[in-house]
């Protein structure tokens, strides 16, 4: 099997990777770099959990070859959070119980990161747009639409006030 | 051709664990030195959010501040045996294992600072936010941390619990059925809106209704994530999902999330919902479970609704445009 | 959503500190930070995969297997067979003494569902382990196939499952568990009106995001560590030492972090296989499900058949209900026989009625083996019971959460299964229900109570009735070998009333346009 150097940036750091020519973009970052958060719900193209953010594009990591990835900037939800704390959108979605198994979420973020920074004001159908290539089969998507909404009506310094949740209490 | 609306209405009640071959759960709780406590279990959270309703059944019982309690599970070394996460019985009988255990660590920690106080310790009584104090002298106290040290550096007591909790093995009498399936039930009644294209046979679920008597609402915002996305998937069952679109036809079968059909976010619908609480005589804190029934009566509350809107019965899940098209067309379009 | 905490204010205590406050999930942090461990972030170093050789038939013989061209595969460390597994055959249940073993985790002289796994390839990769996998030779010789409940029962159907030796589960030497509670003949000849329908469930797949599989490997100590997304712990842990012959403390199971399951990751097919393969291997085995293997090999929902048959006076009283039930078991037990049970315990759903016979029907089939899901027993009861509700209710004319409210079971009522009803709450649900979806109720409704009016007359346990045929077979529902599937449904369905059947045909029938169905309407006026 031919392989290739891949040189890309992961979440902020410079990396050269030698990767087989096949070679998914899922496998390269959670089988062989570790990047965990990235979940493999279905490798067809058609759960959305493993979305990463290639060059400010949502992309499915099970179909998207590492090779063409060459140059590329690659973000994954471990690059969520800043020296503050958790992202945003992060804070939104536990504010809003948007997560129940934990298994969807990662990839529904990496969908609203993008949507976020490509549109700051999304109206709900924006949301539903951005997110109905990710599958949840636990919270009905209601609350995880919401917690979008509230991230991005609170801008990059906060998200939306918690429904009621108790602050501090992780 | 148009789009016609109805109504309809499920009533239904659910029953909490099981019964068969008896339906035991256990825990343990234990406080390190500094007064925090750890509860080991060997049950699973799917997602439903069982260590997060146990962890507060626990501090409820310890009197002591949710954040100084937390769930470890499930690892078969350290967690003591539970049936599973199946049968909606997670809260009731995990929940009642851990008060067992909670009360049983909540009477050394008392032990303790009572010999500290010097004070019986029948007196005492926790405030909740991690103190203990004679009753009604909240001055004359001591912190569930010193006294947790206390009772390990000093005393030699383990602050520690064990419960279980088992519903024992019910048989059903062979000739008429006698037997205890349960030992309580949770209620719900379910209103649905939908609209009917007659043209298309399409459904869209305008929205849902309902009013649910859980018990006791453990945590107000897990009851809600269990009855919108079960509400979900109920809605989903009704109108979108199956292995097999031809049963029993064993072909056509559905592979990728592109065949096997399910609501989408672009598809969901209003929900509100009435929370009743009977508490059960036998529940934590009389606490039952949500986890399941939530998803069951969207799907005749469905069928009736379509029924009230174009006049058709569809007595085969789920409620495809096909099907409704086929009715209708049988029944010489809608009514 | 809204509480209404005027409801039992006097049963409850509404003083607690922690519980009842909308405390943030344990969980929660983790799972917004991709921190929180599912089964597959365990993958340890030298990690094997294992993949399935895999029946394309739904019922066959399996006259040889060969696995030698797969052996010589790329990548292949080793190839698993039944010979391999130390108990060939098993069943979950056996696990609360309810058997037989009809299971066997890798078959051997026979396939019964399409899908079942009969060798499992071990190698370096996954793609290696699926390549070979495609090369392991079965020259299969393929059965007549059986994929209908009913058409099961019938005389002359290919028998499914030889260790049952015939196509359903026996209770107690019934064909069927057994709901019998007062006379329901007499209910039907003494009702106004008659009404049976049939209902159908659809198999259907939990599709938990996270697919169902383990990883196992050798531990310290002569043990074996099983990093699992199974619902049951133990349950899991003590099949694999069943099926491993091996004593329980030889095995560390580790989960608890799961990525949905709604009832499919109870079965426990993954992790005695993966921890054989450690074994065998002494090094890490990883096994999950692909999507599509999850979706149509890993067990469904059952497709559950219902037969309800009630009696309704004109004035909204339900005075008989007769349920006949089928479980799709597919071809193996896993927990079906247990959700039958269920089933017939739900029968006949939240209302108090004078006369019940219910027959629960556990039915293999050459189908995928269904197991539990979310209302395991109760979600297809639900919508059998629920629509039909719907039907009596327009047939007599009353609204129809007045006429549930009518007949709902209250505290006192003797249930079908001889427990007295207490702590009911149907009445409150639904008049709650009909508050905020503005739903008129009249004031006589809206006034009922579950803590009031129930018991008394309604809390015996009615006669039994003379003896006599019922609407099973003979007097005392003892099974017999059905005799055909006509005449199975015959005998097995009460027979109806004298004068019946007389369909009348309302302008807005509650029962058109139910196309093929084969339910049947009597329906007669005094």
């Amino acid at each position: 099997m031919s392989h290739v150097t891949l040189d890309f940036r992961l979440n902020g750091t410079g990396r050269t990777e030698l990767i087989a020519g096949g070679e998914t973009l899922l496998s390269l970052l959670r089988h062989r770099l570790d990047t965990t958060s990235i979940k493999q719900g279905c490798r067809q193209g058609t759960c959305g959990s493993c979305t990463v953010i290639v060059d400010g594009e949502p992309r499915l990591a099970c179909i998207t070859l590492a090779a063409t990835c060459d140059g590329c900037t690659i973000e994954t939800a471990e690059s969520l959070p800043g020296p503050g704390g958790l992202h945003p959108l992060q804070q939104a979605f536990m504010d809003h119980f948007a997560a129940q198994c934990g298994f969807c979420t990662t990839g529904m973020l990496m969908a609203a990161k993008a949507l976020l920074a490509a549109n700051p004001s999304p109206t709900r159908e924006d949301v539903v747009d951005a997110i109905s290539g990710n599958i949840c089969r636990c919270t009905g998507y209601q609350p995880i639409i919401e917690a979008v909404l509230a991230a991005a009506g609170a801008g990059p310094s906060g998200a939306g006030q918690p429904g009621g949740s108790r602050p501090g209490v992780v | 051709m148009a789009r016609r609306r109805g109504r309809g209405i499920a009533s239904v009640n659910y029953p909490i664990g099981m019964n068969l071959g008896g339906d035991p759960s256990q825990a343990l709780v234990h406080s390190n030195p500094g007064g925090k406590f750890t509860v080991a279990l060997s049950s699973i959270d799917l997602g439903q959010g069982m260590k997060s309703v146990v962890r507060q059944i626990c501090a409820e019982a310890l009197g002591v501040p949710v954040e100084d309690v937390f769930v470890d599970t499930a690892d078969s070394d350290t967690g003591p045996h539970c049936m599973g996460s199946f049968a909606s019985r997670g809260t009731h009988r995990v929940g009642n294992a851990v008060i067992a255990a909670a009360e049983e660590a909540r009477g050394v920690l008392l032990e303790a600072a009572a010999e500290k106080l010097e004070v019986d310790a029948a007196d005492l009584v926790t405030d909740g936010r991690g103190n203990i104090h004679v009753r009604g002298a909240p001055s004359r106290l001591i912190t569930v941390a010193d006294a947790s040290a206390a009772a390990q550096f000093e005393q030699g007591r383990t602050v520690s619990g064990r419960g279980i909790f088992l519903v024992p093995m019910s048989t059903p009498d062979p000739e008429t059925g006698a037997m205890d399936p349960v030992t309580c039930y949770a209620h719900a009644c379910t209103v649905a809106e939908v609209e009917v294209d007659d043209e298309t046979g399409e459904v869209e679920v305008i929205s849902i209704e309902a009013a649910y008597e859980v018990g006791r609402a453990m945590n107000p915002r897990l009851v809600e994530q269990q009855l919108v996305g079960g509400g979900w998937m109920g809605m989903s069952h009704a109108l979108w999902e199956t292995t097999e679109p031809y049963y029993p036809d064993r072909s056509h079968g559905p592979t990728d999330f592109n065949q096997y059909l399910m609501p989408g976010p672009g598809d969901i619908c209003e929900q509100r919902f009435t929370i009743l609480e009977r508490p059960a005589p036998d529940g934590p804190y009389g606490g039952k479970g949500v986890g399941e029934m939530c998803s069951t009566p969207p799907i005749p509350a469905i069928a009736n609704a379509i029924f009230d809107a174009v006049g058709v019965r569809i007595d085969e899940m789920p409620f495809t445009p096909e099907k409704i098209l086929r009715a209708l067309k049988e029944q010489g379009g809608a009514r | 959503m809204e509480f209404r905490k005027d409801l039992f204010a006097n049963e409850r205590d509404d003083d607690l500190n922690e519980v009842g406050r909308p405390t943030q999930r344990q969980d929660a942090q983790g799972h917004v930070t991709g921190r929180s461990r599912f089964f597959d972030d365990y993958a340890l170093p030298g990690m094997l995969h294992m993949k399935f050789a895999r029946s394309p038939h739904h019922h066959a013989r399996v006259r040889s297997l060969d696995t030698r061209e797969a052996a010589q595969m790329p990548g292949v460390v080793r190839i698993l067979t039944s010979e391999d597994v130390p108990k060939k055959v098993h069943t979950l249940l056996i696990l609360l003494d309810l058997g037989p073993d009809d299971e066997p985790p890798l078959a051997f002289d026979k396939v019964r569902y399409r899908g079942e796994p009969v060798a499992a390839v071990i190698a370096e990769s996954e793609s290696a382990a699926a390549a070979a996998a495609a090369k392991v030779r079965v020259d299969y010789e393929p059965l007549p196939a059986v994929f209908d409940v009913e058409e099961a029962l019938a005389p002359g159907a290919p028998l499914v499952n030889e260790y049952h030796g015939r196509n359903w589960y026996d209770y107690n030497g019934y064909d069927f568990r057994k709901i019998r509670f007062g006379d329901v003949e007499r209910g039907f000849r003494e009702a106004d009106h008659v009404v049976e329908e049939r209902y159908q469930m659809s198999p259907i797949e939990h599709a938990p995001t996270e697919t169902g599989g383990c990883i196992a490997a050798p531990d310290t100590a002569g043990r074996y560590v099983c990093y699992t997304n199974t619902q049951a712990l133990f349950f899991s842990l003590e099949t694999a030492a069943r099926i491993l012959d091996l004593p329980s403390n030889r095995l560390h199971f580790v989960g608890g972090t799961v990525g949905g399951g709604f009832g499919g990751k109870v079965d426990s097919v993954h992790e005695p296989l993966a921890l054989l393969g450690a074994m065998l291997t002494q090094r890490p085995v990883r096994s999950a499900y692909s999507r599509a293997e999850e979706m149509q090999v890993s067990s469904p929902r059952g497709a559950e058949r219902f037969y309800v048959k009630d009696g309704v006076m004109d004035d909204g009283r339900i005075v008989a209900r007769y349920a006949r039930i089928y479980f799709d078991a597919g071809a193996y037990s896993r927990l079906s026989p247990y959700g039958a049970v269920k089933a017939a315990a739900h029968m006949p759903g939240p209302y108090y009625i004078p006369n019940v016979w219910v027959d629960a029907r556990c039915v293999y089939t050459n189908r995928t083996p269904s197991s539990a899901m979310r209302g395991f027993g109760v979600t297809g009861a639900d919508f059998a019971l629920e629509v039909q509700m719907d039907k009596l209710a327009r047939l007599v004319g009353m609204d129809p959460m007045e006429f549930r409210i009518f007949n709902a079971y209250r505290d006192g009522d003797m249930k079908a299964h001889r427990r007295v009803t207490k702590n009911a709450a149907l009445i409150e649900c639904v008049q709650a229900a009909a508050r905020i979806a503005d739903w008129p109720l009249s004031e006589r409704f809206q006034a009922m109570s579950s803590t009031r009016d129930g018991g008394g007359e309604r809390g015996v346990i009615p006669p039994a009735p003379a003896p006599g045929p019922g609407p099973g077979k003979g007097a005392s529902g003892r099974r017999v070998p059905p005799a055909g599937a006509e005449a199975a449904a015959t005998t097995a369905r009460p027979p109806a009333p004298a004068d019946a059947p007389t369909v009348a045909s309302p302008a807005r029938s509650p029962l058109a346009g139910r196309g093929r169905m084969s339910s049947l309407l009597g329906t007669r006026r005094r």
